[in-house]
C-alpha cells in the first residue's frame, strides 16, 4: 500500500462521524470605509495618499520618490514607467527596482491590507523585490472586511494572488519593529 | 439554609482559622452549618499529577460525607472545580451527581444563593486581590483577562462591602500563582519564580495583605513572602469578610 | 532525567532560571505581545469570541471529514498544476524533499518558515546529504547561525538579545563589532539573504492554510520571505500536514481575521500569499505529512489538538512557557500546544511536558480555534499514568498519599503527627531535601486543626 493509501485509510478510520460545517457564513457589522483603511495602513507601518482630481499618478510618483531611479510597473497606464519587456525579462533584474507601482483590485478597511492578483502584477516577484512599493486602488474599491473580502473575490481563477498589507517588517531582533526585512521598506496606497 | 461545610485538607490541617472564618461567616448570614467531621480531601493533588485513577476511594468518601445536602460550600475554588469536574461514585452516582452541582465555592455561594449586598465587615487596610486561576477559569468566579467580555469579580463585590478596606490595582489581574500542587516541588523553579512575581506585582502596588479565594495559592505565596522577610501578610478572603 | 539522559522540562527550566534578570526580560518580552494580542481582540469588539467559535467549528467540521478534504485537495491542487506527494513520517518527508532536489542535481536551497520541516528535522536530514539549507526568516536565521533550533514557532530568536546577535553578525555576516542597532542588524541580513534568494534555484516553504475546494493554499509572512524564494525559484516545495486543510476559500475570512491578531496583535500578516498554480515555467510541490496526526485524530481526547494553526498565543500568555524558555521543551513545537501535540509523538521522549503547566487555563483562553489545552494536558497526565511513563517512587507516594486520605482517621492522626512534627524539629521539612523550601519557607503549623477545633467548639454544642 502506497502512504497515500495508508495515510486515508488511517485518517478515515480515526476521524469521527460528520460534524456539520456552519451553515451560514460569518457576518462581520465592523464598518470600514476610506478613512478607516488609511488609518489602519498608517498604523502597521503603511503610508496612504489621496489622489485629488488635478493631480495624476505620475506626478505624485515623482513627488514621493523625486531620487528614484529605476520605477516600474505592468500597467498600461502608468505610461513612462511601463515595463514593455515585461514577458520576457528574468525576473532576478528587476532586484535594483526602486519603485514598482501595481495597481490593485481592492483595499481591506479593517486591516490595511490590499488584494492583488498575478493578473495585474504579471511577475509574481515584483511587490516583494521593489525597494518601495506603491499600490493605486480605487476609493470606492474599499471593503470593510475579510468576509467581504473573500465574498468579493469568490472562485476567481488565479495563479497568484496575495493580501499585501504595508511594508515588509521584521520584529525578530527584540521585537523592535523595522521596515524592510526582505521587501519593500515602504508601502504606499494611493487612493483615486 | 442548610449547608454543609466542606473544608480542604490543607485548609484543615494548617489554616484552621480560615474553616473557622468561613464557618462563622456563614452562621453570621444566618445558615445552619453542619462539618462532616469524616472528611478529606477532593482527591485533585492525586488527580493533577496523573492519579485520577487512585481517587476512587477518596470520592466514594466524599459522596458519602456530602450526600443529601442541598448547598455545599467551600472556601476552595480549586477543590470545588476539582469535585464538579471529576466527583464519581460506584457505589452511589445519583449522590455524586447531585454533589456536582449542589457544591459552591464560598464567594460563589455568598454572591449568587445568598446574594449578600451588604455585610458587617472592618478590614481598614491596602489589600491585593489575588484572582486564583481554577476560581476564576474554572468556575467564572471573576472575568478572565483574554477574553473579549465585560469585567466582573465575585470576590471583589464581596471585598467592597468591607469597610475600611482599600484594594489595589494590579499590573497583571490574572496571572497564576505558580502553585500548581504538585508543580510547586516538581517544577520548583518556574513555581518559586512566579510566586516571586506575582507577589512582587503585590507589593509595588502597596499592599499590605494579598488576599484570595483559594488558600494554595496564598500558602504558596506566603512561603516567598516570609523567606523574603516581608512584613506583608496573607489572608483568606474568609477572613477578611468575617473580619472586624 | 529522561529516559536516554538528556535533561527534562524542569532541569532545562531551572537552569533557565539561574539568570534572574534574563527570565524578567524574557517574561516581560512576551508579556507584552500577550498585550498586543488582548488590544488587536478588543478591537474586534463583539465579534471576537464568535469569531473564535466559528474557527473552531470549522476546524471540527474539517476534522470530521479529513479523508474526503484531502482527496478534494489532492484532484484540485494536481489540476491546478501541482505535483502532490504523501509522507507517512517525518523521515519519508525528508526522502521526498531530497529526491526532488536530487533531480534537479541542487545543493543549495532557501527554506521560509515550515514549523513542519523543524518537527521533521529537515535541516539535519539535508546536511546529512550535503544539502545547504539557509533559512531566511530573519528569527530562523539567527538561531541557524548560532547552530540553535527556534524557541518559539512565531518568534524563533525570542531568547536572544541584541547584543548576542550583533556578535552572532559580526562573526558570520562581517558587521562591525559592537553594533547592535536592530535597525542596521536587519539590513545586514537583508544583504546577506538577498543574494541568497537571487541565486538559489529551489525555496522550500511551510502552509498555513490549504483548501480543499480550490486546490490552492496559503502562506503568511511579514517579512516577505516566502514569497521572495518562492517567486525567484525554478522549483518551489510546499511542505504541510495534513491537519493545515479548511473546506472552503471564504473560510480564510475567518482565519486570517483570528491569525494575525492572536499571534502578534497585527490586524493581519504583511503578506497573505495564495499560490494556486506554478509560474510559467516553474515546478510547483506539495508534500501532506501525516507523521503522527492520524493517530492523534483517533484520541478522542486529544483530536482538538489538531485544530492548531500556529499563532503562539499560548507560548505568550503562558506563565511557565515565559519563565522557563523554548528549549526547555526539548521539542520543535514548544509551549502549551506543544506539550499536547508532543506526547503522541513519542510518549517516553514527552512524558514530562504535560507537566510542565499548573493548569492556569490561560492558554485555552487564548487560542483562536479554543482548543480545550489545559484540560488535554490533564487528560494526557491520566494516559502517560495507565501506560506506566510515570516513575514508580511517585506511584508509591501518590498511592500513599491517597490512602491517607480516604481514611478519616489516618488523616487525622497523620495530620496531627505531622504538625508536631513540623513544630518540634522544623528540619524534618525544612530542609534542602524539600524543593518547596528551596525559595520558600513552610507554613506555620497550627495546634490545632480545623476539626478538632470544630468538635471543641460546635459538635458538642450542637449535641446539647
Amino acid at each position: 500500500m502506497s502512504s497515500r493509501e495508508a495515510i486515508l485509510a488511517a485518517v478515515k478510520k480515526s476521524q469521527p462521524e460528520l460534524l456539520p460545517l456552519p451553515q451560514q457564513d460569518y457576518v462581520s457589522t465592523v464598518p470600514g470605509d476610506v478613512q478607516r483603511f488609511s488609518d489602519t495602513l498608517e498604523s502597521i507601518g503603511g503610508k496612504s495618499y489621496l489622489l485629488n482630481q488635478e493631480e495624476g499618478v505620475l506626478e505624485v510618483i515623482a513627488k514621493l520618490f523625486p531620487d528614484a531611479k529605476r520605477v516600474v510597473s505592468v500597467d498600461t497606464s502608468i505610461t513612462v514607467h511601463y515595463l514593455h519587456e515585461y514577458e520576457s525579462i528574468v525576473h532576478h533584474s528587476l532586484q535594483d527596482v526602486d519603485v514598482a507601482i501595481i495597481k490593485a483590485q481592492f483595499g481591506v478597511a479593517e486591516n490595511g491590507a490590499v488584494w492583488v492578483t498575478e493578473e495585474e502584477l504579471k511577475i509574481r516577484v515584483m511587490p516583494f523585490i521593489c525597494e518601495h512599493l506603491v499600490a493605486i486602488v480605487d476609493a470606492k474599491e474599499i471593503v470593510p472586511n475579510m468576509h467581504e473580502a473573500y465574498n468579493r473575490i469568490g472562485l476567481a481563477e488565479y495563479g497568484f494572488g496575495v493580501f499585501i498589507a504595508g511594508p515588509s517588517k521584521t520584529a525578530d531582533i527584540e521585537q523592535s519593529l523595522v521596515l524592510g526585512a526582505h521587501g519593500p521598506k515602504s508601502m504606499t496606497v494611493l487612493i483615486r | 439554609m442548610k449547608v454543609g461545610l466542606f473544608i480542604p485538607c490543607y485548609v484543615n490541617q494548617f489554616y484552621p482559622q480560615v474553616g473557622i472564618a468561613t464557618l462563622e461567616l456563614l452562621e453570621k448570614l444566618g445558615c445552619e452549618v453542619n462539618y462532616p467531621v469524616g472528611q478529606t480531601c477532593c482527591g485533585q493533588p492525586m488527580a493533577n499529577s496523573g492519579y485520577e485513577s487512585l481517587t476512587k476511594d477518596c470520592n466514594e468518601l466524599f459522596t458519602k460525607n456530602f450526600a443529601g445536602y442541598t448547598h455545599i460550600v467551600c472556601p476552595s475554588g480549586s477543590c470545588v472545580l476539582h469535585i464538579k469536574d471529576h466527583l464519581h461514585s460506584q457505589k452511589n452516582e445519583p449522590a455524586a451527581a447531585s454533589i456536582r452541582h449542589t457544591i459552591y465555592e464560598l464567594t460563589e455561594f455568598l454572591t449568587d444563593v445568598l446574594k449578600v449586598e451588604k455585610l458587617n465587615a472592618k478590614f481598614p487596610y491596602k489589600v491585593g486581590m489575588h484572582q486564583s486561576c481554577h476560581g476564576e477559569r474554572g468556575l467564572h468566579l471573576s472575568q478572565m483577562t483574554e477574553l473579549v467580555a465585560a469585567p466582573f469579580s465575585k470576590p471583589e463585590k464581596l471585598l467592597r462591602m468591607v469597610e475600611g478596606i482599600e484594594l489595589i490595582a494590579l499590573d497583571r489581574k490574572d496571572e497564576c500563582c505558580g502553585f500548581g500542587g504538585t508543580f510547586s516541588v516538581f517544577e520548583e523553579a518556574v513555581s518559586a519564580k512566579m510566586g516571586k512575581d506575582r507577589v512582587q506585582d503585590h507589593v509595588e502596588h502597596g499592599a499590605q495583605y494579598i488576599t484570595a479565594a483559594d488558600m494554595s495559592c496564598l500558602m504558596h505565596m506566603e512561603g516567598i513572602l516570609k523567606r523574603q522577610k516581608s512584613k506583608v501578610q496573607v489572608k483568606h478572603i474568609a477572613e477578611i469578610l468575617n473580619a472586624g | 532525567m529522561n529516559h536516554n539522559g538528556t535533561k527534562d522540562h524542569a532541569e532545562l527550566a531551572e537552569k533557565f532560571n539561574r539568570d534572574e534578570e534574563r527570565v524578567n526580560w524574557h517574561d516581560r518580552t512576551l508579556w507584552w505581545i500577550r498585550q498586543k494580542r488582548d488590544k488587536a481582540a478588543w478591537s474586534l469588539g463583539d465579534e471576537w469570541e464568535p469569531l473564535r467559535e466559528e474557527a473552531s467549528r470549522i476546524k471540527s467540521h474539517t476534522l470530521s471529514n479529513l479523508s474526503e478534504y484531502l482527496q478534494e485537495f489532492e484532484k484540485n491542487a494536481q489540476a491546478n498544476g501541482m505535483t502532490v506527494h504523501w509522507a507517512a513520517d517525518a523521515k519519508e518527508h525528508n526522502q521526498i524533499v531530497h529526491s526532488i532536489l536530487s533531480k534537479q542535481n541542487i545543493q543549495q536551497i532557501v527554506k521560509s518558515k515550515s514549523m513542519l520541516t523543524e518537527e521533521c528535522h529537515l535541516n539535519d536530514y539535508l546536511k546529512e546529504e550535503g544539502i545547504d539549507v539557509i533559512d531566511t526568516d530573519l528569527g530562523e536565521r539567527i538561531v541557524q547561525l548560532a547552530e540553535e533550533t527556534p524557541s518559539h514557532i512565531v518568534l524563533p530568536c525570542i531568547h536572544w538579545k541584541k547584543e548576542e546577535i550583533g556578535e552572532l553578525f559580526h562573526r558570520h555576516l562581517g558587521s562591525p563589532e559592537g553594533v547592535i542597532d536592530p535597525s542596521f542588524l536587519t539590513n545586514t541580513a537583508r544583504v546577506h539573504l538577498r543574494e541568497k534568494f537571487l541565486t538559489r534555484r529551489i525555496a522550500i516553504t511551510g502552509v498555513n492554510f490549504a483548501i480543499a475546494e480550490t486546490g490552492e493554499f496559503v502562506v503568511c509572512t511579514n517579512e516577505g520571505n516566502a514569497d521572495m524564494g518562492a517567486h525567484l525559484a525554478d522549483v518551489h516545495i510546499a511542505c504541510m500536514g495534513i491537519e493545515k486543510l479548511i473546506p472552503k476559500r471564504k473560510n480564510l475570512g475567518v482565519f486570517l481575521r483570528l491569525l494575525a491578531r492572536s499571534a502578534t496583535g497585527q490586524p493581519i500578516t504583511t503578506y497573505s500569499s495564495h499560490f494556486k498554480k506554478p509560474r510559467k515555467g516553474q515546478q510547483l510541490h506539495i508534500v501532506l505529512v501525516d507523521n503522527g496526526r492520524s493517530t492523534q485524530l483517533g484520541r478522542e481526547d486529544f483530536r482538538n489538538s489538531l485544530k492548531c494553526i500556529r499563532c503562539g498565543a499560548c507560548f505568550n500568555t503562558c506563565p511557565v512557557y515565559r519563565r522557563s524558555g523554548g528549549h526547555s521543551y526539548h521539542n520543535a513545537i514548544a509551549g502549551p500546544i506543544g506539550s499536547i501535540l508532543a506526547p503522541n509523538l513519542d510518549m517516553r521522549q514527552y512524558k514530562d511536558l504535560p507537566f510542565a503547566s499548573t493548569l492556569c487555563g490561560s492558554c485555552s483562553n487564548v487560542c483562536p480555534v479554543k482548543i480545550n489545552i489545559h484540560e488535554q494536558l490533564y487528560q494526557w497526565r491520566q494516559v502517560l499514568t495507565e501506560e506506566g511513563y510515570q516513575p514508580k517512587s511517585k506511584y508509591m507516594a501518590m498511592k500513599a498519599m491517597a490512602t491517607t486520605l480516604s481514611k478519616p482517621t489516618f488523616f487525622n492522626i497523620a495530620g496531627k503527627a505531622g504538625r508536631w512534627a513540623m513544630k518540634l524539629v522544623p528540619g524534618v521539612v525544612s530542609n534542602q531535601y524539600n524543593p518547596w523550601y528551596k525559595e520558600r519557607e513552610m507554613p506555620e503549623p497550627p495546634n490545632e486543626s480545623f476539626t478538632e477545633w470544630y468538635q471543641k467548639n460546635r459538635k458538642k454544642k450542637n449535641e446539647q
